[in-house]
This record gives C-alpha cells, sequence and structure tokens, in this order.
C-alpha cells in the first residue's frame, strides 16, 4: 500500500491512461529511426482523435472509428512528408506548423460534434480469467485496444530487429546517403515511415476520444503529443523502452491525482517536472556512453535527404 | 490622423447616417464578447457564447453582437477589445477572470464604452464586475451527495486554488455533513480548467479511493462520461450535462449568464447603465439548479428543492455559523452569516476538511 | 520524369518570388476554405491582409503588429544563429519563461521601492535566467554530446512547470485576492515597460528587436564570429580546420539564443502581458522557430516573416470578430500559409528539371 493506493489499481489504471502516447511514441519511433524528426505529432493525433470520433458517431462502429482515425493521422502526415521529403523543407519548421495546422482544422471538421456521444467499448470478455486476484485486473480487465497497443509495441519491436526490411529502415537513418548508394529508396521508405508514424498517431488520438474521454471538445488530446516525443527518447529509441516510458508518464499523472485523492500533500507541480527530468538524465547517461550513443540515436535525425544523381 | 479625431469623426459619420432612419429603424447597437476558449468547449466559453445567442435573439434588430472566441488573457485580449471598440462596439462583456487588467486598460482608452467584466474585482466608472454566487449551487448538490454517498466518501475535482473553488468546497462539504455526519471530501487539484483526458483520470482516481459521488470544478463533460463507466455519481457542472441524467448526473449547477446579459444591453439601450459590481446567486437567476433526477429519492429530492428555495428566498445562507476554521479557530459564530469581504476572497477550508489547499 | 537539381547560389528571383507565390497560394486555397464556409472570400482576405495595414483602424493595428511581432522576431534571430550553425535549440518557450521569471522575480523582490537601476537589472536578470536555462542543453552537449534538440524541448515542460509553481507560490501577488499570478509589473513603475511613443506599439521590447537585428546583420556580414557560424552550418569539418572551436559555437550559440528569449520574456510579461501567470507564454518561442526558417535564417529576412506572421494574427482577429469566422479557421489557414511557404521556398535552392529516363 502506497500512502492508501491499492497498487493493482494503480496498475491497471496506468495501463490504460498510457495507450495515446504509447501508440504515438512507437509510430514516432519509426519515423525517428527512419531518420526524420516529425514534430507534428500533436497535430496528428488530434485530427486522429476528430477523424475517429466522427467515423464512429455516423457509422455506429467503434473500430471503424479507430480505422478512421488511423487514416486522418496519417492523411495529415502526409502533407508532413511531402513537404520534407519531396520539397525538402525543414522539418522542425513543418512538424510545428502540421501541429499548428492540425489543431485548427480538427476544430473545424469538430464543429457540430460536441455534446455527442460515440458506441461504447468494453473490456475484452476474458471470462474468469478476470475475475482472478491481482492479475484479472491488471491483466485482464481492459478494453481492446490496451492488448492491441501492446502487440503494436511487439511487432515494431520485431520488425524493427528481425526483419529485412526493419534492418533497411534502420541503415536509411544511420546514413541516407549510405542506404541511397546501396540502391534503397530513401525517400519512399521515408514517405511510408512518416504515413506508418501519422496512423499511430491518429490511432492514439481516436482512443483519447472513443474511448479515454469518450467525447469530442476542442483541443483535447491536451499536449499529449508532446509527451509522446518525450517517451521516444526516454525510451531511447527501442519499443519495448518506450512502453515503459509511456507507463513511467502516464504513470506519475495517475499516481500524483491518486495520492492526491488518498489525501497526501505532494508539490504537484514538481512532481509533473520529474518525468521530464528522469529524461533528460536518461538521455545524458546514455550519450555519454560512446558506444551505445552510437547504437540508438538515428545518426541522420532531422536531416534532409537529396538525391544527388 | 489620430485615435481622438478619427473616433469623433466615427461617431459624427454614425450620427449623421442614422439620422434620416430615425423614423425608420434605430441603427442596431454593437455589442462585443471575447470568450477565453472555443465557442464550441462544451463548458465555460460555450454557456457564454449560448447565452449570447439568447440575447441575441430577444434583442433581435435593435443589437448586433460581434464575438471572438480563444482570445488569450494579455496584450491579444486587449487588442481585440480595443479593435471592437474601434468599430463602434459600445458595450464590451470580457468573459474570463484574466481579462480584469485588459480590460481596465482598454476601459481607460475609451471613456465612453461600457465594459463588462466577469468574475473579477476591479471596476471602473465605465467598467462594471459581474460573478455569480456558485457556492448557492454547491450547497444543494452536496446535501443530495451527503445523502447519495454510501461510501461516505464525496469527491471533489478542483481547478486552480482560488477563492471560487474554495468556497464551492466548502460550500459542499458543509452541506453533505449537515445531512450526513459521517461523511468525508477528498479533494484532487487538476490544475487545469479544461483537459478532458487528465479530468477522467482524476474522476477515476478518486473513484479509486472509494468515492461514489464526485463534484467536478472543471468544465468538460469527462468526469460524469468516467462516473457513468463506474456507476457513480455526479453533477453537471456549468451547463446542464441532461444527457447524462438520470444517472450519473444527478443535477447540475448551472451557469445562468442570459438574463443579465440581457439586463446589462436593456440598460445600455436605455441610457441606464451604469458601473456596478454584482455576485448575483440563485434569488438572482444567475446561478440555475438543474432538475434533480429520478435517481434521487423523493424525500432527498424534497429537502434538496426546500433549501435551493429558501436560498432563493433569501432565508438562507450557505455561509451561516456556527462554523470554525480548518485549525478549529472559530469563524463564524451561531447564526453569522460571512461577509461578501471575506468570502470573495477566501482561502482557507472550514473544520472538518482533511486536506491542504496548495500553496 | 521531374528531378530537383542543386542550383550553385539561391536563386535571386525565387528568394524574392517564393513569398509572393506563397502568400497568393493560400490566399486562394484559403479563399476556398472560406467560401467553403459560408463567407466572402475576398472580403475575408482583405481584411486579413489589408485592412491592418491600409484599413480604417491601421493607425492602431500597425502598431499592434509591432507588439506582437517583436517578441518573436527577438527569439528568432537568436535561434537563427545557433541553426546557421547546425545547433538546434528548439525550446526557447522555456528559456522565454525563464527570462520573465528572473526579471520579474527581480523587479518584484524591490517592490514598491523606485529607483531607476530596477528595470536595467531586470532586464540583465531576464537574458541570465534565458542564458541560464539554454546553457543546461549547451553544457550537457558539450560535456556529454546530449542530442540538445531533445533537451532543449523537454525543458519547455520543466519550465512550465516551475512557471505554476511560482504563479501559485512564491510570486503570487498577495493583494490578488487569491488568485494565481504575480503582481503587475506593468503598473509597478520600476519595472513597467511601457508603450513609448503613444499609439505605436513601440515599448523596450520593439527596440531591442530592432537593436538586435541590425547587430546580427553586421554580425553575420562583417564579423569574423559571423563567418565562423557560417562556415560551421555549412562545412564542419572545414570550419574545425579553420581554427573554430564546436564546443565553444554551441555555448556560444545557445547561451545568446537563449538570453534573447529570455528578454522577450520579460518584456512581455512588464508590457503587454502586464504580469507573470500560469500560461502567460503563449507560444511565441515556437512561432519563433517557424519565422526563423520562413527568414531563411538572415536578420531582414526574419524581420519581414515576423511582420508577416503578426500580420496573420493580428488579421485573422479580425475576420474572426467581424465576419464572424471560427477562429480555429484563421488557425488552419495560418498553418496552410506556412505549408505553402516551407514548399516554395525550395525553388530558391532546386530547380525542377526534366529529364528524359534513359530506356533500358
Amino acid at each position: 500500500m502506497l500512502g492508501g493506493i491499492d497498487p493493482v489499481v494503480l496498475i491497471a489504471a496506468l495501463m490504460v491512461a498510457s495507450v495515446p502516447i504509447l501508440l504515438a511514441a512507437i509510430g514516432e519511433l519509426v519515423v525517428e529511426k527512419a531518420g526524420v524528426l516529425n514534430l507534428g505529432v500533436e497535430g496528428m493525433m488530434i485530427m486522429g482523435a476528430i477523424c475517429g470520433f466522427a467515423t464512429a458517431v455516423s457509422t455506429g462502429s467503434v473500430w471503424l472509428g479507430f480505422v478512421g482515425g488511423a487514416l486522418g493521422g496519417a492523411g495529415l502526415s502526409l502533407i508532413f512528408a511531402f513537404l520534407t521529403q519531396i520539397m525538402l523543407a525543414n522539418q522542425t519548421a513543418t512538424g510545428l506548423a502540421l501541429t499548428l495546422f492540425g489543431l485548427g482544422f480538427s476544430s473545424l471538421i469538430g464543429q457540430g460534434y460536441g455534446g455527442m456521444k460515440p458506441p461504447p467499448i468494453g473490456p475484452v470478455p476474458f471470462g474468469p480469467l478476470a475475475d482472478l486476484p491481482v492479475l484479472g485486473k491488471i491483466l485482464f480487465s481492459h478494453d481492446p485496444m490496451v492488448y492491441v497497443s501492446i502487440a503494436v509495441v511487439a511487432a515494431t519491436a520485431w520488425f524493427l530487429k528481425k526483419t529485412r526490411k526493419g534492418l533497411i529502415l534502420k541503415a536509411v537513418g544511420e546514413n541516407h546517403d549510405a542506404a541511397h548508394a546501396l540502391g534503397y529508396k530513401v525517400v519512399r521508405i521515408r514517405v511510408l515511415a512518416i504515413l506508418f508514424g501519422g496512423a499511430l498517431a491518429g490511432l492514439g488520438g481516436s482512443y483519447v476520444s472513443l474511448v479515454r474521454v469518450p467525447q469530442w471538445t476542442d483541443g483535447i488530446t491536451a499536449g499529449a503529443g508532446w509527451i509522446a516525443l518525450a517517451i521516444v527518447v526516454f525510451g531511447s529509441w527501442k519499443p519495448w523502452r518506450v512502453l515503459l516510458g509511456a507507463w513511467l508518464f502516464g504513470g506519475i499523472t495517475v499516481l500524483q491525482l491518486n495520492m492526491q485523492a488518498a489525501g497526501s500533500w505532494l508539490p504537484v507541480q514538481y512532481l509533473s517536472m520529474s518525468p521530464y527530468l528522469i529524461t533528460i538524465l536518461v538521455l545524458v547517461v546514455m550519450s555519454a556512453d560512446r558506444s551505445r550513443a552510437a547504437m540508438n540515436a538515428p545518426a541522420a535525425l532531422g536531416k534532409n535527404f537529396q538525391a544527388s544523381r | 490622423m489620430n485615435r481622438r479625431t478619427l473616433l469623433t469623426s466615427v461617431a459624427a459619420a454614425t450620427a449623421v447616417a442614422s439620422l434620416p432612419r430615425i423614423a425608420l429603424a434605430q441603427a442596431p447597437v454593437k455589442v462585443g464578447y471575447i470568450y477565453v476558449g472555443p465557442k464550441n468547449d462544451g463548458g465555460w466559453s460555450q454557456h457564454h457564447a449560448e447565452a449570447v445567442a439568447k440575447a441575441k435573439a430577444h434583442f433581435g434588430d435593435k443589437v448586433e453582437i460581434v464575438e471572438q472566441e480563444t482570445v488569450p488573457e494579455g496584450a491579444d485580449a486587449e487588442r481585440v477589445m480595443t479593435q471592437m471598440a474601434l468599430g463602434g462596439a459600445q458595450l464590451i462583456f470580457a468573459t474570463s477572470f484574466g481579462y480584469m487588467e485588459p480590460t481596465l486598460n482598454v476601459a481607460g482608452k475609451f471613456p465612453n464604452v461600457k465594459f463588462e467584466h466577469a468574475t473579477g474585482y476591479k471596476t471602473a466608472p465605465n467598467m462594471s464586475a459581474y460573478n455569480a454566487r456558485f457556492y448557492e449551487g454547491r450547497a444543494v448538490c452536496g446535501t443530495i451527495a451527503g445523502r447519495m454517498t454510501k461510501s461516505n466518501k464525496i469527491g471533489y475535482i478542483a481547478s486552480f486554488p482560488i477563492p471560487e473553488v474554495i468556497q464551492g468546497i466548502n460550500s459542499t462539504y458543509i452541506h453533505a455533513k449537515k445531512v450526513n455526519p459521517a461523511v468525508e471530501i477528498k479533494v484532487v487539484w487538476a490544475f487545469t480548467w479544461f483537459d478532458p483526458a487528465k479530468e477522467a483520470d482524476a474522476t477515476q482516481a478518486l473513484i479509486d479511493q472509494g468515492c461514489d459521488v464526485v463534484l467536478a470544478h472543471t468544465d468538460s463533460t469527462a468526469p460524469l462520461a468516467t462516473l457513468k463507466k463506474a456507476g457513480a455519481y455526479g453533477f453537471g457542472q456549468a451547463g446542464d450535462m441532461i444527457e447524462y441524467a438520470p444517472t450519473p448526473r444527478l443535477s447540475s449547477v448551472i451557469d445562468e449568464w442570459a438574463p443579465y446579459y440581457i439586463e446589462r444591453i436593456q440598460a445600455l439601450l436605455d441610457g441606464t447603465w451604469a458601473s456596478q459590481n454584482v455576485w448575483y446567486g440563485i434569488k438572482e437567476g444567475m446561478v440555475g439548479i438543474g432538475a434533480i433526477s429520478d435517481a434521487v429519492p423523493a424525500e432527498v429530492k424534497a429537502e434538496a428543492e426546500a433549501l435551493r428555495d429558501s436560498i432563493a428566498a433569501g432565508t438562507y445562507k450557505p455561509f451561516t455559523g456556527p462554523l470554525n476554521k480548518q485549525d478549529g479557530s472559530a469563524w463564524l459564530a451561531d447564526g453569522e452569516v460571512a461577509g461578501d469581504d471575506v468570502l470573495s476572497g477566501l482561502s482557507f477550508y472550514v473544520e472538518g476538511i482533511d486536506a491542504e489547499i496548495p500553496k | 520524369m521531374l528531378k530537383l537539381e542543386k542550383r550553385a547560389s539561391p536563386s535571386t528571383f525565387w528568394t524574392w518570388a517564393a513569398p509572393v507565390v506563397a502568400v497568393a497560394l493560400t490566399m486562394v486555397v484559403g479563399g476556398l476554405m472560406f467560401a467553403a464556409l459560408g463567407k466572402n472570400p475576398f472580403v475575408a482576405i482583405r481584411t486579413i491582409f489589408w485592412d491592418p495595414l491600409f484599413g480604417e483602424f491601421a493607425f492602431y493595428f500597425r502598431g499592434q503588429l509591432l507588439v506582437k511581432a517583436a517578441p518573436v522576431i527577438l527569439i528568432a534571430v537568436g535561434l537563427s544563429l545557433g541553426f546557421r550553425a547546425g545547433i538546434w535549440n528548439i525550446g526557447a518557450e522555456g528559456q522565454y519563461i525563464m527570462g520573465a521569471l528572473f526579471g520579474g522575480g527581480v523587479g518584484l523582490a524591490f517592490y514598491p521601492a523606485e529607483h531607476w537601476f530596477i528595470f536595467p537589472l531586470c532586464i540583465l536578470a531576464a537574458a541570465l535566467g534565458g542564458w541560464l536555462w539554454g546553457m543546461i542543453p549547451a553544457i550537457l552537449k558539450v560535456r556529454f554530446r546530449t542530442n540538445e534538440i531533445l533537451v532543449s524541448l523537454l525543458l519547455v515542460y520543466v519550465a512550465q512547470a516551475f512557471l505554476a509553481s511560482m504563479s501559485l507560490g512564491l510570486l503570487k501577488n498577495p493583494e490578488g485576492q487569491g488568485f494565481p499570478g504575480s503582481r503587475s509589473l506593468a503598473q509597478y513603475p520600476a519595472t513597467a515597460n511601457p508603450e513609448l511613443i503613444a499609439g505605436t506599439g513601440i515599448h523596450w521590447g520593439v527596440i531591442a528587436a530592432a537593436v538586435v537585428v541590425l547587430l546580427t546583420w553586421v554580425l553575420l556580414d562583417r564579423h569574423i564570429l559571423g563567418f565562423q557560424i557560417k562556415l560551421a552550418g555549412q562545412a564542419p569539418r572545414a570550419a574545425r580546420f579553420a581554427g573554430v572551436s564546436p564546443s565553444r559555437l554551441v555555448l556560444l550559440c545557445m547561451g545568446v539564443s537563449g538570453a534573447l528569449a529570455g528578454l522577450a520574456g520579460f518584456f512581455e510579461v512588464a508590457g503587454p502581458a502586464g504580469q507573470i501567470k500560469i500560461g502567460f507564454n503563449v507560444g511565441y518561442g515556437f512561432s519563433a522557430i517557424i519565422v526563423a526558417f520562413l527568414g531563411r535564417l538572415s536578420p531582414l529576412g526574419i524581420l519581414l516573416a515576423g511582420l508577416l506572421m503578426a500580420l496573420t494574427y493580428v488579421g485573422g482577429e479580425n475576420a474572426s470578430t467581424n465576419l464572424g469566422l471560427p477562429s480555429a479557421a484563421i488557425q488552419a489557414f495560418q498553418g496552410m500559409l506556412l505549408f505553402f511557404l516551407l514548399a516554395v521556398d525550395m525553388f530558391t535552392n532546386y530547380r525542377l528539371r526534366l529529364v528524359r529516363r534513359r530506356v533500358a
């Protein structure tokens, strides 16, 4: 017992709370592994939130809603892909513009969806498993997207580590000129990675509007996209560590609120700084170690590629 | 051309233009509104905008409304209000606390334009302040909450440690305690007015801590959505949120700005507008109590409605002694009513609340 | 098929034509959006781009353009130095906040005393605050090779949490009826940063921005340091041979950009914003990154880009108020403008070539 907090309940709660940032962060991880820095995660998430919500409301299917959300996020990321990969615009500036545009455009689409309720989504029926002590609550009481998000982590880890395509993607992120010389289509691979990142950010956004809150309001993602960016770094570009990071970031918020509810006084502002400070510390430790730093951070991150021939 | 000559020439032009038409119709009077959030935020700004729409419908052609949503509190607010004043607005409503200083500044520059600032405490000869006694609504909700809780734990999602919120927490606790001496209140500070995901998390945290009735002092409907999933009770905040009735929404504290807006615009039309600093409650109709749902037993409903009516009649004030401060020192003697000067800057809890106000 | 080919030197024609083309394209696409929302696109475009400059109330809005543009330009010029040298400070928002807290904090420590030296002292403290916040990623980069993009971004959140804590605690106005936020800096004569010439919008921040633009221009054009910065960005290896210390450059660029952001923060809270409170920072630090790139990292370009950005804010607001356009539409419109500017800008450095594919 942590000052009157049931750790089982806390873990179950943070697993749910961290789904949006986890999905978005995994998407961004793949994008960054391909050597692209897309700071527009927040914009793509909120586009996913409204597109997913609108689709779910009009079709009555929450699953189509998730698909719609992923498409919405991917659609917006296409603009980023076009500008940075074809028109060679600066990635930092384009990403920021993407967020600005996404926030405005989502709110435009969303006019008229306020006050509506999306179709509900229940927990996966695990039957008696859900009644197990401790494990039942932590492992077998969630809605399907919680499991989907963890599956995405596993799939991404496998893809990056075990498949040839994953290796190519990483090669492009390390040194695009060398990858190009080897005959790989740098731009095509990066565009695909950006689309994947957009789709996952959109999926994460639609989880907010369809499950977490369930409703649509302007600015509903409230900065989750920025946290996702931090998590990628915290996880040192490794999928399983990103999962850990998402739980830490999601967990601090949940823990903070729970501790308040349990009546323990704490300096909320300083606590909410802590994950960022920890992330910086992790970064420093990681980069101080020469051998490990080289393996994780994509060397060509944020640099544009233009084939000279 | 400097500002003053321009303003006079604009005024002159309007006067000349309106002369021949006087027999037909008066030129519409321009009234401006600025909101801190989007007009469809489902909370604070939306309820102001809805009230403005009612005022507009009430006055028809006599009044022209100009609005600006999502105005940051600071230099931007000053610019938007200046622009409205230059554009001929004769009365401008600034609908968020953070607009207080900007409104004061603009009011100083345009002595002939009238200003109304919501929830602040500063006024000027051409600037009024208006605020609602939300805590009166909390008294009614607190009574229902005290009766409806089975775990004897009531949750309160607080936004920022400002007097309005502290009044709300105290009022809720005092009235829940009155009907249920065993009741406890747990407070979570969200440090935001509007962050649906965080509000949902805060609600869940309170539920996990055993609360089965949760009041929110933040603006979204996310707490109600979470309460619905958990099978707990809550109340509408700012708006009626009737779509969550009969459960989890048992009743609501509604911001009723429309009557005030109509009253003040009418005063402008009549030429009787004067600067004032009002703090209206249930009696004046600025705080509304939403229909109490069927999930509430009839005798509790009757009790809550009686409380509401006594507040409306002015026979009962929610902060009436005997009340001690949290540290046990005396605050109000038996039958003593808290003065507005103390209430409007309230910065302490009453005795019995086991929590601390963040510093 | 079409192929991009790098120009030997940036095209002079496109340097000037690109922004014009971008604005024109935005007007077309944005106009379509306004039309789709049921508004007259021509009136909307005129309200955004023309009225603030030449409309009935331009005498007021011209000054407001300066108020809105000055902090962004001040920050962007500082950032551009680092960007030129390949040093990516994207945490100016945090440095802006820390500058405001340091500057404002020092000023309020003297409250209610009146001394001539308080205001200059605040300015120094603000620069110091921003500089310190910028030095954290700089030192980590120099010492541990930690990625400065990420550290500077993360420090924005830390600064925001710090701002919240200060607004609720140490700096809270004791006479503020319990509301979070500091005493008014604008109403405390010793710290106030008022409009210097009535009706012009010019305050000390505007003057600082103008001076910094000028100084940077001289620096880049005339000074050896400017040459080193440019060289480090274009040819890092050559720069090292030329005796440019990369570490020194990182410390310098991050420090200068941090200090300038800090200054902008103080001028804002002491003037237009009026006080330190949660959310006084409205994203100027991020806007400045975009402005730096739109201005092609040159001081003059940044000046123009900053003013253009301010124009879309002020004009967009007018369109929103007067035509009833949702503010979201304005935000989307600004996003579009940035997209087009970024896209069209390619033609300054590249040309499109029609190349025939060799038949295999």
